[in-house]
């Protein structure tokens, strides 16, 4: 029987999984998992640490599910090295795994950086269910109350989202000149900064953690700007890389991320890679890079797991999208959100809280930001997917009824038929 | 602006207990009856906009709305009543014409309410429509005075020698009369086209000229040519199965037709061959017709253009001096002759034309029946009777008075949905028929009105032969004129005379 | 699979589908009640588009290939085994509001007093959805 290894335990290894035993295949899969846990679903630790869900909701796959769906799966058991010649990989525990298809779907690791005091106690990450749980202890223990988030990305402001259900005093501290800096324009952020100090979050942008400082846990952190700020607790969230240290030396192409084509096949015949392990095409910009979300590792997963049965399918690429909600305001982004040259045409529409934003260029969508009223978002999703020409209709984009009925008769019926596999 | 007189004709009641403001009444009504307050999250309505065509109360699903006739209660009065004083109150204040749809709904008699059929008891015996063949089958067309035939010697076979005069063959005897594509819509003129083919019968254009995607129905379509000549051209006069010359219409005899510009969209211009937004102007006479032998002319250039290969026939409406008319066109060399009675409909006529011109159809048939078989020449043109026919009974009744068969037009429509408000002239039919606004003729769902369509006639049919299963006939041509099978009730000597039926109560 | 189709040529956007489709979806599934005494009213489960005479009701087309499963972080849109529709759990769901930013149709809609998303769930084992029961004109069609 065919051995397939799978390395990770995320939604692209998941999804992998799930593809491959949908189609009936009875392969031999193993899986080895970093993770003591079983499969969870990561984004919802900071529901878990807000105390919005219980910690049984995580398991969004069942507890069952390596019995389920016959796996044999090694946890807290990572990879550390792989053979290609031989098709073998080793694991922490030093044992050996042979395979005759791998998949690598080892995610991303949170990026630390090199400050000194990084090591203190009460200096966390912000990514898996034990940093959850042992920023939880902490709180509790520690009694801390003065918690600075260093990163006003994605993981900083759930990480801050969480936390304000704790009653602490909460710095968020972000390098660039305003939070989500990567995902919204400058507009949707500002929207975003008032309402968390609103909620007395102090923001402070344009500034980093220059120093860690206490005797054995945290007490203080110095800032580039000099400032000294005393606290109890320190998150770092400042993004994540793809964890590809353990391939190194393999053999297997990796650029930030593992370098893969449209069947996430690497350079290395029958080692698949998806997830935010890969560098995946940014189908707007054209270039590859990793794109970190959810819905691109359960894209790129069951692809991988179709073609390692030997299908030929194609996963064309994605673009950068997110859904944040902060404080009760929505907010939904995607592709381009702050475009810079003049080969943009920008329709922005504002009233009160609510506020779109849509950018095109060469009458095609590349890009729009909802705030408040993140309706029908998707609608732009299938827009910038399907490039289509939006020109016969661009002025209707912010109309509050805009929906699929401006948009040609002829795609419109084709969407639909596509959908549902016509 | 100085008080308007006139009164609403229908009083619009809503149960506020059911009503749950889902504005279904609000999107559905053209005339805007009823209004949406935001405000308040309620629906109200005005009685005056009301046309009574009862689409809101179809529509409304909590069945909160009744739609009922207006309480206007002056002093009791035989002479001066509402409706009389409502028409006054109006053209006082517009100084205009009247203008309504539909047929004309005065009190005048309706002579098949008052006419009964036979039955046959013991001395002949009556047929069981369900164990017994029954035709229905109907042709249309001059039929040849005698037939030669000539039989083959070795297979003992027989064939029809006589060349025998174009015909329509009618599965049923009922067609749909000429409703013109302006005065209904496309899906309308769809529904119609499909039925028909369905059935096995015929529709008419009416004279708005065929829409391109109908030519595909050409084989059970009968083509008009009226006064405007609109849309006729080669194409159009061979697309049909016969071609019909309208002279009149039962509604509005003696005078025109006239689709205001509003209603001559792009596809009704292109297919009327006229230019978008300009009046669609029918005159009252074909001014090249102004005698018989003038109708001669037209019948034989149309003969010609199609080779002699279709019925060429002549519409009129029911005048006094109808059955002297009716033979002029025989001998024309009309191959039918279609009369359209009082009651006919129409998209628009003057209220005054409409209600107090022409004669009821019952007295046309049997008038015109006695002239041509008086003068010999009854083989040489079919008669098809139109105006106001409500159901089989009456469809029977006109075949047995001397009709070879009926159009139905306002029965038509209604299987469709109308509700006959009358408001056909206003563009604004809310059950998308009588109209060219896009966003009411969807309304009317093709696939649903000609099924609608198909299953009236197929009702008709099959009571048609109930009917003449208990008469003892068991094909319909044989009750074509059989007068003896009528027997009129409460009618007066001179009116059973016309009709040429005895009253009720004699024998043979 | 049994889906519902759109002719939107015979659309007449009279709205019952979506007043069916609240009251499908109320407690006592009665449509006055529904309407009159059940608040917050439930939302209905598509979207009827309008422009100008054109107009169809939409709702989930319940897709071959759905971003939405792609895209839920919680496991709370999943596709029936049996009927092959995309359903909704709501006590998963966590309105995150990924599926949105998604569905290339735009028919998730969010529920503000339950902070989770609401979808056509194909009326859960109705004969016939409530919305093309109650048609008038046959614009939608259920097969
Ligand atoms: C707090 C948080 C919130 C998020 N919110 C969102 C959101 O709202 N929307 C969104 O789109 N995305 C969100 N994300 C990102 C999303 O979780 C990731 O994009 C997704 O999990 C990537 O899936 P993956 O399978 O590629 O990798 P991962 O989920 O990272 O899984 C990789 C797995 O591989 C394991 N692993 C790593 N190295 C090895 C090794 N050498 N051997 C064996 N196992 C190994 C890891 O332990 C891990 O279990 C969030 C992430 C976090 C942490
Ligand atoms: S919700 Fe949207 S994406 Fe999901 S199946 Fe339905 S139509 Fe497709
Ligand atoms: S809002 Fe609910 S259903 Fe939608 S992606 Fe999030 S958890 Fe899944």
């Amino acid at each position: 029987m065919e051995r397939f290894l799978i390395i990770g335990s995320g939604p692209a290894a998941i999804s992998a999984i799930e593809t491959i035993r949908g189609k009936g295949s009875k392969v031999e899969i193993t899986l080895l998992s970093e993770e003591p846990y079983i499969p969870y679903s990561r984004p919802l630790i900071s529901y878990l640490l807000a105390g919005k869900i219980e910690e049984e909701r995580l398991f969004y796959k069942g507890r069952d599910f390596y019995e389920r769906y016959g796996v044999k799966a090694f946890l807290e058991e990572p990879a550390v090295e792989v053979n290609i010649r031989e098709g073998i990989v080793y694991s922490t525990k030093g044992r050996k795994f042979t395979y005759d298809k791998l998949l690598i779907a080892a995610g991303g690791k949170p990026i630390i950086p090199a400050v000194e005091g990084k090591e203190l106690k009460g200096v966390f990450t912000f990514t898996t269910l034990n940093d959850a749980k042992n920023i939880a202890k902490y709180l509790e223990v520690e009694k801390a109350e003065r918690v600075l988030i260093v990163g006003g990305g994605l993981i900083g402001l759930k990480a801050t989202e969480a936390l304000l259900e704790w009653n602490l005093n909460i710095t968020l501290v972000e390098l660039a000149d305003r939070i989500l800096s990567l995902t919204l324009d400058k507009k949707a952020s500002n929207i975003l900064q008032w309402r968390l100090e609103k909620e007395s979050v102090k923001v402070i942008t344009s500034n980093t953690v220059q120093e860690i400082r206490g005797q054995k846990k945290v007490e203080e952190v110095s800032l580039r700007s000099g400032e000294i700020l005393p606290c109890d607790m320190l998150i770092f969230a400042i993004g994540v890389a793809p964890s590809v240290s353990f391939l190194r030396e393999s053999g297997v192409e990796i650029n930030r991320g593992i370098i893969v084509n449209e069947k996430m096949e690497t350079n290395i015949p029958n080692i698949y890679a998806a997830g935010d392990v890969v560098e995946i095409k940014n189908i707007i910009s054209g270039k590859n890079q990793p794109i970190a979300i959810w819905p691109n590792a359960t894209e790129g997963g069951k692809v991988a797991g179709a073609n390692m049965l030997g299908e030929d399918k194609f996963y064309p690429g994605t673009f950068p999208m997110n859904s944040v909600e902060v404080c009760g305001i929505p907010t939904i982004s995607m592709g381009l959100t702050e475009p810079e040259g003049n080969d943009y045409e920008v329709f922005s529409k504002e009233e009160g809280i609510n506020y779109r934003k849509v950018i095109l260029r060469d009458n095609r969508v590349v890009g729009a930001v909802f705030v408040g009223n993140i309706e029908r978002a998707g609608i732009f999703c299938g827009l910038i997917k399907d490039h289509l020409d939006v020109s016969p209709f661009k002025s209707r984009l912010l109309d509050d009824d805009f929906g699929l009925i401006y948009l040609p008769r002829e795609y419109r019926k084709r969407k639909i038929e596509e959908a549902i596999g016509l | 602006m100085p008080l308007s007189t006139i009164f609403p004709e229908f009083k619009i009641i809503r149960d506020k207990e059911k009503c749950i403001a889902c504005q279904v009444c609000v999107r559905q009504c053209a005339f805007e009856a009823h209004i949406y307050d935001p405000e308040k999250d309620e629906v109200y309505s005005d009685d005056s906009k009301c046309v009574g065509c009862h689409r809101c109360e179809a529509l409304c699903p909590t069945d909160a709305l009744n739609i009922i006739k207006y309480p206007f209660d002056i002093k009791d009065n035989k002479n001066w009543t509402p409706g009389i004083l409502n028409d006054i109150y109006r053209q006082a204040e517009s100084g205009a014409i009247i203008l309504t749809g539909m047929g004309c709904d005065k009190d005048y008699p309706i002579y098949w309410d008052r006419i009964l059929l036979n039955a046959s008891q013991v001395t002949n015996p009556s047929i069981d429509p369900l164990r017994e063949p029954m035709e229905l089958r109907t042709f249309i067309g001059r039929k040849p005075r005698y037939v030669e035939v000539e039989r083959s010697q070795e297979r003992d076979t027989v064939k029809v020698k006589t060349q025998l005069p174009p015909q329509l063959r009618l599965e049923t005897p009922i067609m749909f009369s000429a409703m013109s594509y302006g005065s209904i819509s496309f899906n309308a003129c769809q529904a119609l086209a499909r039925a028909a083919e369905e059935i096995g019968t015929y529709y008419n254009t009416g004279e708005g000229g065929l829409h391109p995607d109908l030519y595909k129905f050409g084989a059970n379509t009968i083509v008009q040519v009226a006064s405007g000549r609109f849309g006729v051209h080669p194409d159009y006069l061979n697309a049909g199965a016969a071609i019909e010359i309208k002279i009149g219409q039962g509604a509005k005899p003696g005078i025109g037709g006239h689709l205001p510009g509003e209603k001559v969209t792009e596809e009704i211009s292109r297919t009327r061959m006229i230019p978008t937004g300009t009046d669609a102007l029918s005159p009252a006479p074909h001014h090249d017709i102004y005698s018989i032998e003038d109708l001669r002319q037209l019948i034989y250039a149309l003969k010609e253009a199609t080779e002699y290969k279709k019925p060429v026939g002549v519409k009129i409406a029911a005048v006094h001096n109808v059955a002297a008319i009716a033979t002029g066109i025989a001998r024309a060399g009309a191959d039918f002759i279609t009369i359209d009675g009082l009651r006919g409909g129409t998209g628009a006529a003057p209220q005054v034309i409409r209600d107090n011109v022409g004669i009821p159809i019952e007295l046309a048939i049997a008038v015109v029946d006695s002239r041509l078989r008086e003068e010999g020449i009854r083989e040489e043109v079919s008669l098809i009777a139109a105006g106001g026919f409500r159901k089989s009974s009456d469809v029977i009744k006109a075949i047995a008075l001397g009709a070879d068969a009926v159009y139905i037009g306002t029965a038509a429509l209604a299987a469709m949905g109308c509700h006959v408000c009358q408001k056909c002239y206003t563009g604004k039919c809310n059950w998308g028929i009588a109209t060219q606004d896009p966003y009411l003729s969807k309304r009317l769902n093709p696939n649903i009105a000609a099924r609608r369509l198909v299953n009236l006639i197929n009702a008709w049919s099959k009571e048609l032969k109930e009917m003449l299963g208990g008469m003892g006939i068991n094909a319909i041509e044989s009750l074509r004129g059989n007068r003896e099978h009528l027997r009129g009730v409460g009618l007066e000597e001179w009116e059973l005379r016309l009709l040429g039926i005895k009253p009720a109560g004699e024998g043979w | 699979m049994k889906r519902i189709y759109i002719h939107e040529e015979y659309c007449i956007g009279c709205r019952l589908c979506e007043i069916h489709c609240i009251a499908q979806h109320s407690r006592s599934k009665k449509l006055i009640k529904a309407f009159k005494e059940e608040f917050p009213r439930p939302l209905p489960r598509l979207v009827v588009e309008e422009s100008g005479y054109i107009s169809f009701a939409l709702q989930c087309r319940h897709c071959e290939d759905a971003p939405c499963l792609s895209a839920c972080l919680t496991g709370a849109m999943y596709r029936d085994e049996k009927t092959k529709a995309v359903l909704h759990d709501k006590d998963k769901c966590v309105g995150c509001w990924m599926c949105i930013m998604v569905c290339p149709f735009g028919v998730i809609k969010r529920d503000e007093n339950n902070k989770i998303v609401s979808k056509c769930d194909l009326c859960n084992g109705e004969e016939v959805p409530a919305c093309v029961a109650n048609c008038p004109n046959e614009a939608l069609e259920y097969r």
